[in-house]
């Protein structure tokens, strides 16, 4: 376990080892390494195999721009796909396997995938397996997919749990390098509240990387310094390993904090990840800048970088990827990467295409030469040169930085569609447009030099928060202006790649453009040219150059493709959060919950509802058992059914009865005090809405209700009439859907269960059918009573306050005990309704209006109400349109499945000959046979006629007879005893 | 989004129900003699512009107000919020 490559410096603990595996095998880093540090360190290059080639690949970079490093993290159900190697702080324990191969990372079987590289490329797959059609799904798609990709899921649960949080601040600056730094500091010096999020662990940002000093201080400590004042201060949070992933509307930005990720497992109470929403007035972006690589012939061999990739990598983490080092540099900066590397006593020859390169003491310095290809088959051995005068020279070397300049990373400026302008002096894009409220500052802005970033840090934070003081006193620090000349490939370059994670050459490009792919949008689809987990961040200039050059245009004339979030990739249950498995949504309960479940009731989801769906006894094998049973003894005796779960609404006010007058289509300006009514609301344009009952309690106090599922849209409705269509009624809402535990008690006894219970009469002269009334319940307690039956029986609805729901199911059960009182659930609920022919949202399912319900006479043309006018309209008065009815089969044993439609009983079975549908279907234990309610063309005036109903999905063809839809008590003779 | 609320200040738009163009609070009359063109017309045809338009959000975890919210649909700027109550008399909706 030597770490051969490991040399002197850094910010690496050395008294810290973690001890790791990759591919099985173990190693030895340090905290403060990346995974990408400590494999390099051991001197392993090759991490990886490429998307489409399987060619080697190692780390190409040292930060989250990585396109190759890509590895599975942990192990188990804790296995993470596509991880950078480059990002993955190290821990003891980290395990941590290569992907997308064949057989060993060293020997790649799909490799021969590189030898048939002529016929992948850009587009292949649109091309080579066009015929047989058929093969497209069955053979060569699940080729491709098992040949080309990425990392595997392990498809077992997440173990971790990830968090949601939102934060508010005056000042969000998005960076800690020295331009974010400087402007923490201004901003929390005036006191304002700071939020200070970098992605990386440690803060810093290139100043970790380099060898500059600050004042007298190297620059890494400066910065630590720095950090350590800002996290004493209480105005100030920083956020290190914290990814700012995207700009939204009006100062909102998402961030991703890993919390755990740097720990093998998270701490017992500790999320791995939180995903903040961050409110903030203003934002400095101090991203920073992502350097560019260079295209040549075979440059992606492990060992390959970019220049500052291996200054991070020796300043930084204390390694030298190659004892010998070449540089391949259009711009002044790579030769610093030279001058510290040859520090540290690495051997490094310079590469500099500009005839004008600078001249080094110490070491060669190749001016006007290009690397024109590479050697090595798992890793760099070799690069050839082509020198100035047009020889070559091979050079051994194990590690080569390439440097085209460095681009500002103007990622989230672009995130309210901001577009980003050409800078020739810098050759390359920088912010223009900016979200509200956000300034850039630093290398992101184009401000290359440390002395440029530090400064305007400050003076964006002076400007951002409006401070009137003088300006901090800035440190010393390096200045120095870019040199560059543009330089994106090497003539004559084809298998020289431009985006290395999705395996784009300079061919394909010129391939895409000769095919005639003009937009800069298609040549990314086309060619898939910057897509990936890294968005083309060191890929993309590359290709629009090379693409510029082709159409004979400018750059900034071809343009970027669009910047969208996130920033870096994010775990889907990041965004999850807490909201999976049982919580995915809020889980209200019903006041009767707890005694319902000592009942061992069956529960169902009803929106967010739990509500009981049958109450099964001891020796009841099947649901049906149970619904006919408790179907049975409500009609012969007396049942129980919470109903709080319906929509309530208290609507008070001298003009209450006109209000519902509006809402309703049916009149309620008569309806008198301690009666209730059905009412029927319609939409604007004539189709049903929803019903329910609206109780005049008083002259100016209704109670009304919707059903469970339209509780929210209802209740939404109403307040939009009254506020925006009669702001001036004297009316006030309120929904009182929680504040009252609501009982139906129905059947032959329910009143003399009742009646144990209420304080009041409740005899049918003294409380008669539709009848409402405040009463008391148990000898005192407010209640309200409702003499209303959705299943047909002679029935009440009793409301008390929520918080005696409970007391109060149990004090029905204990009174109607004589009675064998039976509690039912929903499917006894929806069976007894279909037995009484009554309408829900199946019927009511926001294609029918009240003709179809057969209420079309309730339409009261008297008045204005919410739709009336369009209810009136000719396409919705046909002939033949569409009736409620009821539907039975002709041989009892057979069922008339819901969905299933009708047809003429001798006619073809199609669409064109489509007479109607069934909404409602069940078994009648009443009738001893199945039942359905339908809606049928002209239905009423086809009532035993003898129909067939067909599915033909489900297999179903049966002859049924039309009938009325009031199956069980046709006159109503039950709810009115 | 954050929606400048007249009462309660600025508020994240997810507390907030969307309903679109704020010209249904102009219901038409129906006994006008085109009432049936009219409600056609109010019932199906909306503005859909890219850029500054009137709309309607209801505050749906909060106060229970319906607000007329100008907002451009490109830009996401707000400009105005006013009640929809208010813009409801303005328009002579009282009774």
């Amino acid at each position: 376990m030597t770490q051969k490559n490991r040399i002197t410096g850094g910010q690496i603990d050395r008294n810290t080892t973690c001890k790791f595996t990759f591919d099985g095998r173990t190693y030895a880093g340090h905290a403060g390494d990346t995974l990408a540090s400590a494999l390099l360190a051991n001197g392993v290059r090759l991490m990886g195999r490429s998307f489409k080639y399987h060619r080697p690949r190692g780390p190409m970079t040292a930060g989250s721009d990585e396109p190759n490093a890509l590895v599975h993290l942990r192990s188990g159900a804790r296995t993470e796909p596509n991880t950078r190697a480059t990002t993955t702080e190290l821990f003891d324990g980290l395990t941590a396997t290569s992907q997308n191969r064949l057989g060993s990372l060293s020997f790649d079987l799909l490799a021969v995938n590189d030898r048939l590289s002529t016929f992948l490329t850009a587009g292949f797959y649109y091309k080579t397996f066009m015929w047989p059609a058929a093969f497209w799904e069955k053979v060569y798609e699940p080729i491709i997919r098992r040949a080309a990709g990425l990392g595997a899921l392990s498809f077992e649960d997440d173990p971790d749990v990830y968090d949601k949080g939102f934060l508010h601040c005056d000042l969000l600056i998005i960076g800690a390098g020295p331009a974010g730094l400087m402007a923490a500091l201004t901003a929390a010096r005036s006191g304002a509240e700071v939020i200070l999020a970098d992605e990386d662990f440690r803060m810093g940002g290139r100043l970790n990387s380099e060898t500059y000093a600050i004042d007298d201080a190297a620059g890494a400590d400066w910065a630590a310094a720095l950090v350590s004042e800002l996290a004493n201060m209480p105005n100030v949070r920083l956020l290190p390993r914290t990814t700012v992933i995207g700009a939204f509307d009006h100062g909102i930005y998402g961030a991703l904090e890993r919390v755990s990720d740097h720990v093998a497992t998270p701490d017992a109470g500790k999320p791995r990840q939180i995903l903040w929403r961050i409110y903030t007035q203003k934002t400095i972006l101090a991203a920073g800048a992502i350097e560019r690589p260079i295209a040549f012939n075979n440059n992606d061999r492990p060992g390959i970088m970019t220049a500052s990739a291996l200054r991070s990598y020796a300043n930084r983490f204390g390694v030298a990827v190659g004892q010998r080092t070449a540089i391949f540099t259009n711009n002044d900066d790579g030769h610093r990467t030279a001058a510290d590397l040859h520090a540290k006593g690495v051997k490094v020859i310079v590469i500099d295409p500009r005839a004008d390169a600078p001249r080094a003491r110490d070491y060669e310095v190749l001016a006007g030469a290009q690397v024109v290809d590479t050697m090595g088959r798992l890793g760099l051995t070799f690069a050839k040169v082509c020198l100035a005068d047009g020889t070559e020279r091979i050079i051994e070397c194990g590690a080569l930085g390439t440097s085209g300049g460095w681009n500002p990373n103007v990622h989230l400026t672009c995130h309210q569609r901001g577009r980003p302008s050409w800078n020739e002096t810098l050759a390359a894009f920088v912010p223009d447009g900016l979200p509200a409220g956000m300034t850039v500052a630093g290398a992101a802005k184009g401000d290359m030099s440390t002395a440029g970033a530090l400064a305007g840090g400050a003076q964006a934070a002076h400007s951002a928060l409006d401070l009137k003081g003088r300006m901090l006193a800035m440190p010393k620090a390096e200045d120095a202006p870019v040199n560059i000349t543009p330089f994106w490939y090497v003539e004559g370059a084809s298998r020289a790649w431009v985006d290395q994670q999705n395996d784009v050459t300079v061919k394909d490009v010129k391939l895409s453009h000769q095919e005639g792919f003009r937009s800069v949008e298609h040549l990314k689809r086309y060619t898939t040219l910057g897509m990936g987990t890294d968005q083309g961040k060191t890929a993309n200039i590359g290709g629009l150059a090379i693409m510029a050059e082709l159409a004979g245009k400018t750059i900034p004339e071809v343009g970027t493709t669009m910047f969208r979030p996130p920033y870096t990739p994010v775990a889907i249950g990041a965004f999850g959060g807490r909201h999976r498995g049982q919580d995915f949504h809020p889980k209200r309960l019903t006041p009767s919950h707890k005694w319902a479940e000592e009942q061992g009731a069956v529960f169902v989801e009803v929106g967010n509802w739990m509500r009981a769906q049958w109450f099964p006894r001891e020796g009841e094998t099947t649901w049906r058992e149970s619904v006919d049973r408790e179907v049975l003894a409500t009609r012969n005796s007396v049942g129980v059914c919470d109903v709080t779960t319906l929509g309530k609404a208290d609507v008070q006010g001298a003009d209450a009865a006109a209000f519902l007058n509006l809402i309703y289509c049916n009149g309620f300006a008569k309806l008198p005090v301690g009666k209730a009514r059905y009412g029927l609301m319609l939409r604007e344009d004539g189709i049903a809405m929803d019903d329910g009952t609206a109780a005049r309690m008083a002259h100016d106090h209704f109670v009304v209700t919707t059903t469970t599922a339209n509780a929210l849209s209802v209740y939404r409705h109403m307040e939009f009439v009254r506020q925006c269509l009669v702001p001036d009624l004297d009316v006030q809402l309120i929904s009182t859907t929680e504040s009252w535990a609501q009982y139906a008690v129905a059947g032959p006894n329910a009143r003399r269960v009742l009646e144990k219970i209420v304080d009041q009469d409740i005899s049918n002269a003294a409380f008669p059918f539709m009848a409402c009334a405040n009463i008391t319940v148990c000898g005192g307690l407010r209640a309200r009573l409702f003499r209303i039956s959705f299943s047909g029986e002679l029935a009440f609805e009793i409301a008390v306050p929520t918080a005696y729901g409970d007391a109060l199911i149990r004090r029905i059960m204990a009174a109607g005990a004589e009675f064998d009182i039976t509690p039912y659930g929903t499917e006894a609920l929806g069976v007894m309704r279909i037995e009484k022919g009554h309408a829900t949202g199946n019927e009511l399912n926001g294609t029918t209006t009240a003709a179809n319900l057969g209420m079309g006479r309730m339409v009261s043309d008297k008045k204005d109400s919410i739709g009336s006018v369009l209810s009136r309209r000719e396409g919705l008065n046909r002939a033949d349109d569409l009736r409620a009815v009821g539907v039975k089969p002709v041989d009892p044993t057979q069922p008339v499945p819901a969905g299933a439609h009708l047809m003429i009983s001798d006619g073809p079975v199609n669409a064109a000959h489509d007479q109607g549908y069934v909404t409602s279907a069940c078994y009648s234990p009443n009738l001893g046979h199945h039942i359905a309610l339908a809606f049928l063309k002209n239905g009423d005036d086809r009532i035993g006629e003898t129909m067939r109903l067909v599915s033909p999905l489900t297999d179903v063809d049966v002859q049924v007879e039309i009938c009325s839809a009031h199956f069980i008590d046709p006159k109503g003779e039950r709810l009115r005893a | 989004m954050i929606i400048d609320h007249p009462l309660l200040g600025p508020r994240d738009s997810a507390e907030f129900t969307y309903m679109g163009d704020a010209r249904l609070i102009e219901r038409p009359s129906p006994d006008s003699p085109d009432a049936a063109a009219a409600f056609y017309d109010y019932a199906y045809l909306r503005d859909n512009p890219a850029g500054w338009h009137r709309e309607l959000w209801f505050h749906e975890a909060g106060d229970r107000s319906w607000l007329v919210v100008t907002r451009n649909t490109v830009t996401h700027e707000i400009s105005k919020v006013e009640f929809a109550s208010d813009v409801a008399r303005a328009k002579g909706r009282s009774k």
